[in-house]
């Protein structure tokens, strides 16, 4: 595997600057529970799968959880539509998502890290674990890790392609041999997750972010980006533009900022977040990515002058019909019915009064679906409608 | 035994079951919540649902049954809970801080009409060509939340296709909400686990494995799915329209047998509550409908106590005595149709365990259609034998090709409490005014012993009644007050007891060519157990398998539904543990009214033994009529 063919080019202010295998680790089990929970609560690191919740706070809740055993698992299911920056962590940097790892399972007082690799990325696998072998070969897995006295092993089970598997708690199921289910909430993972045991599901990201700050200090990490939104973001960015790819920007970067980065003039809108995000109109570039404005787990796809935004939509409702795992109403039926009002509007047989109900029955999916799936899904809906309301209805009166 | 068992559900099908403080006194015993700006104390871990419940505040739930874990899937009960950005299921949430709960907020009721609005638009059929009409908790729903029109259009063809492969089940998944109950009934409740969720999405429905028809697959035919789907997605295999061709056939004698579980429940399909028993006004309506004979199951429940009491004797006599090594010990109870399928499937080891006596039913199958029959002077293939059950089972079981020991079909319907209660009303008559009436001849009243049949413990304590009278020659009113033997009765999920034989007396006559006397017997302690429910089955056939101490138990009752019969697949819809209990209590009661307690007072008994039987209790035409076998299942799904 050409794993660092295009290393060479990537720099970047955290993720893609210098780091040495192993240098968290020794840091991290030098330094001890204590001082790195300091370390990542001093960043503000928050989750980079999207919900961003804190990362200092999970890993205290499940170090205070008492129990035998515990787990810690990287959510490496990376299914978002139009996100791919996990693939590239994982294939260029893995020294920075295992060391963040065994720093996570240090710390949380696991011994065992599971990475919960998405089906389609098989092809890695065998990299992966050959990786983890120098690893081991290296003191930096298994016994008595550096020399201290910390044992932690790693494992890769691979995902079955299920969107919804991305959810922690549905992937805990599906790591558990069931269907891919969300749990009920609570108990959190953090108390009760993987085999019942208190666990810590963190992204990629998040944990290929810890080394860094552990080496440079939790308040050099916050320094970067904004107050309310610390540090670095990975951005997977494809769609209408020239140099499309993975870039890291400091959060509070503008959507204007990021489409001169990428050479796209004559985009229209952005949708950020994926399938599940919401999507921006031109009126709206001078918007920034951070928690306290647009928050996203890094998906960005450009749509230019020429793209069909009902098309775009449908493409999006479809894709939420067939991975809802099937569980709850409002998302299992919900987006049936809001995918139909998407093909009555294509095809101008259709009411505004219709449409209305369904963009409250969107509002209900919203608060009312058990798991982040049913409750983002009518986002697209939403904001697509709402904010090319003019640009569709053009569009059906000139058929 | 009494520990709380590892849910086989997936976690995502069960809630957090919080630890309730046992002492509410200690701090942190009790949380102070605000339900819709009241003020309440509850126990630490009470979900918002029984919060609300406790304190007069209705919340609608579909998904939710209080027999199962918690799904949190429908989503029609969920509430506001103040700082959470979504609305919560109250069903599945326990509270352990002291939050703010608003109940019916206008968000709140928009997503629950929004809820039922989607469901009814993938709900196929109307409700006045439904047989769960005007008991469906979605119509029920629909009414409370003011529905008046399918706001997101409804289906107007079937989904799927019917599942009429079984004899007991029928399955129409076209009207299922995928509230999963029949899912977490079987793995939960039963530990079966033949019914999961195949795909995901709008493609996701309940299916069996590799989608076989239910007929071909595990299936232990005790429809306690039936009893808890809140549509009419799942309903028992009616037979009523060939009964009532039958009954208008005048060259057809159509007899009926009743069994106590229907008696102490059909009230409730004519508004009455639960635990009213209508053994005798049943007994009118059926000869007004037109059965030409209305028999008492208990009869040939005293008769299975002759049969399967001297069975275990001869068991324990050649074990104990001969040292015959090749008897299986501890004998299991055969009455039970869902018990038996769930051991030929699950333990077929053990079907040598298995009494190879009759339930009732077959056995009154094979004599109406021996003795009755030649003392009437009809001709078997004449006579329709109908069978009133709590069971959706019973109907697999008269269909099982060895059930034809007369010559014919012993049984030919299995009709359930239900059908039953439907076929009354059909022929315009309304239960609760009839007069009362006995039961016909030549097989009249039966003894309480059988009744107590129908309720978990029941057919233990109708044996102990028969055997400690027939063992110590003393009164068994003497050992236990009033003849009630209350250390095996009860909803506990196993029972375990222990009777210790003190005095021996004469052996009875009617068991004389069996034994010499009872001194081998003397001083021994008769172990014995009671299980229901096929999970708590599991426990005990688990802890035989590796030796523990069930494994020297002597007799094992096991009833595969919940509470024994009372709680069958037939039974009335809804049912929860209260209804259980009511339904057990009216049994009890209609036990202690009665003058003849135990099987061996049935003058009935004595005269079929002196008339038919004439060898005695397994003899030779006892074992070909009274008698069966089984078959070893396995898993093996072809």
């Amino acid at each position: 595997m050409e794993a660092n063919s295009i290393k060479q080019k990537r720099t970047g202010i955290v993720l893609f600057s210098e780091y040495k295998r192993g240098e968290g680790i020794s840091k991290a089990l030098e330094i001890g529970r204590e001082n790195i929970l300091f370390e990542v609560r001093s960043s503000k690191l928050k989750g980079r799968g999207g919900a961003g919740f804190p990362t200092s706070t999970k890993w205290m809740l499940t170090a205070a959880s008492k129990a035998d055993e515990k787990f810690i698992i990287c959510n490496a299911d990376e299914g978002e539509p139009g996100t791919f920056k996990d693939r590239v962590l994982l294939m260029e940097y893995p020294e920075l998502v295992f060391d963040g790892m065994v720093i996570g399972g240090f710390t949380i007082g696991a011994k065992v890290g599971i990475v919960y690799l998405r089906g389609e990325y098989e092809y890695m696998l065998s990299f992966l674990e050959d990786y983890l072998e120098k690893m081991r070969k290296d003191n930096l897995l298994g016994k008595n890790i550096v020399g201290k006295n910390f044992d932690f092993d790693i494992e890769i089970r691979l995902g079955a392609g299920a969107y919804v598997c991305g959810e922690e708690t549905a992937l805990i199921e599906s790591l558990e041999g069931h269907r891919g289910e969300s749990r009920n909430r609570p108990p959190y993972p953090v108390n009760r997750g993987f085999n019942g045991c208190p666990t810590s599901v963190n992204n990629v990201e998040t944990l290929a972010s810890v080394p860094h700050i552990l080496i440079k200090g939790g308040d050099w990490y916050a320094k970067v980006g904004t107050d309310k939104s610390a540090g670095s973001k990975l951005f997977s960015i494809s769609g209408d533009c020239k140099k499309p790819g993975v870039y890291e920007l400091p959060w509070g970067t503008k959507i204007s900022e990021m489409l001169k980065l990428v050479d796209a003039p004559s985009a229209k809108a952005v949708q950020v977040g994926g399938a599940s995000g919401i999507c921006v109109p031109e009126s709206q570039f001078d918007r920034t990515f951070a928690y306290e404005d647009i928050a996203t787990g890094g998906s960005i796809m450009i749509f230019g002058k020429n793209r069909d935004m009902l098309k775009v939509l449908k493409n999006f409702m479809e894709f939420f019909v067939e991975e809802s795992c099937g569980q709850c109403t409002p998302c299992r039926i919900g987006n049936v019915k809001l995918l139909e009002g998407v093909e009555m509007i294509e095809k101008g047989e259709f009411t505004f009064d219709y449409i209305n109900k369904l963009k409250d029955l969107g509002k209900s999916m919203q608060i009312a679906s058990k798991c982040g799936l049913g409750q983002s899904s009518p986002n697209p809906f939403i904001s697509i409608l709402d904010n090319f309301k003019d640009e569709i209805l053009n569009k059906i009166e000139a058929k | 035994m009494e520990d709380k068992k590892k849910s086989r559900a997936p976690v995502s099908q069960q809630s957090f079951k919080v630890e309730k403080p046992t002492d509410l006194n200690t701090i942190g015993g009790t949380v102070t919540v605000e339900l819709n700006e009241k003020k309440v104390s509850v126990p630490f871990g009470t979900t918002i649902l029984e919060a609300c419940r406790d304190n007069q505040i209705h919340i609608p739930t579909l998904c939710h049954h209080d027999d199962l874990c918690v799904a949190g899937v429908c989503r029609v009960c969920v509430v506001e809970v103040e700082g959470m950005r979504t609305l919560q299921a109250a069903c599945a949430f326990p509270i352990t801080s002291p939050i703010k709960v608003k109940t019916s907020t206008s968000d709140v009721r928009k997503a629950r009409r929004h809820v039922i609005d989607l469901m009814l638009s993938e709900h196929f059929g109307e409700c006045y060509s439904c047989i769960r009409n005007n008991n469906c908790e979605l119509q029920s729903l629909a009414e409370e939340y003011g529905v008046d029109g399918y706001t997101f259009g409804h289906v107007t063809k079937p989904t799927y296709e019917k599942d009429l492969s079984s004899y007991s089940v029928i399955r129409d998944m076209s009207k299922c909400v995928l509230c999963k109950r029949c899912v977490r009934t079987c793995i939960d409740l039963q530990e079966v686990g033949v019914l999961e969720a195949i795909d995901r999405g709008d493609k996701t429905h309940i299916g069996t494995f590799l989608e076989k028809p239910l007929a071909d697959v595990i299936c232990i035919n005790c429809g306690q799915c039936i009893n808890r789907c809140p549509t009419g997605a799942l309903h028992a295999n009616d037979p009523s329209d060939e009964i009532w061709a039958a009954i208008e056939d005048p060259k057809k004698h159509v007899v009926i047998q009743t069994a106590p579980s229907p008696r102490a429940a059909i009230g409730e399909c004519f508004g009455l509550e639960p635990g009213h028993s209508m053994t005798y006004q049943l007994n009118s309506a059926l000869k007004r409908i037109g059965f030409n004979g209305v028999f008492d199951t208990n009869f040939t429940a005293d008769l299975t106590i002759f049969e399967e009491g001297t069975e275990l004797i001869i068991r324990l006599f050649k074990a104990l005595v001969q040292k015959d090594t090749s008897v299986a010990l501890p004998q299991f109870t055969s009455c039970s149709p869902g018990w038996v399928k769930y051991i030929e499937h699950f333990y077929p080891e053990y079907i040598n365990n298995l009494s190879t006596a009759k339930s009732p039913q077959q056995m009154f199958g094979a004599i109406l259609k021996t003795f009755y029959a030649q003392q009437i002077g009809i001709d078997p293939k004449d006579i329709v034998s109908v069978a009133v059950m709590p069971c959706s089972a019973k109907k697999f079981e008269c269909n099982r090709p060895e059930m034809n020991s007369s010559g014919y079909q012993d049984v030919d319907f299995g009709l359930t409490t239900r059908e039953l209660a439907k076929m009354i009303k059909e022929a315009g008559i309304y239960l609760p005014e009839m007069p009362k009436q006995h039961f016909d001849t030549p097989f009249g009243d039966a003894s309480g012993a059988g009744l107590i049949f129908g309720a978990t413990g029941g057919v233990m304590e109708a044996a102990i009644r028969s055997v400690v009278e027939f063992v110590t020659g003393l009164k068994v009113e003497d050992v236990f007050a009033n003849a009630n033997v209350i250390p095996v009765r009860g909803f506990e999920g196993v029972k375990y007891y222990e009777i210790p034989i003190a005095v021996v007396g004469p052996v009875p006559d009617i068991l004389k060519h069996l034994v010499p006397d009872w001194n081998w017997l003397k001083g021994a302690t008769l172990k014995i157990a009671v299980a229901h429910g096929t999970a708590n089955a599991k426990k005990v056939m688990d802890d035989i398998k590796s030796g523990g101490k069930f494994s020297e138990c002597h007799f094992i009752e096991f009833m595969a539904c919940p509470g024994g019969c009372i709680g069958g697949g037939g039974q009335p819809i809804p049912t929860s543990l209260e209804i259980r209990k009511a339904r057990a209590k009216a049994i009890y009661e209609e036990d202690e009214s009665l003058e003849i307690r135990k099987a061996h007072d049935n003058p009935y008994v004595t005269m079929i033994y002196e008339k038919f039987f004439t060898e005695g209790p397994c003899g030779h035409l006892s074992h070909k009529l009274l008698h069966t076998h089984y078959t070893p299942r396995g898993k093996y799904i072809s």
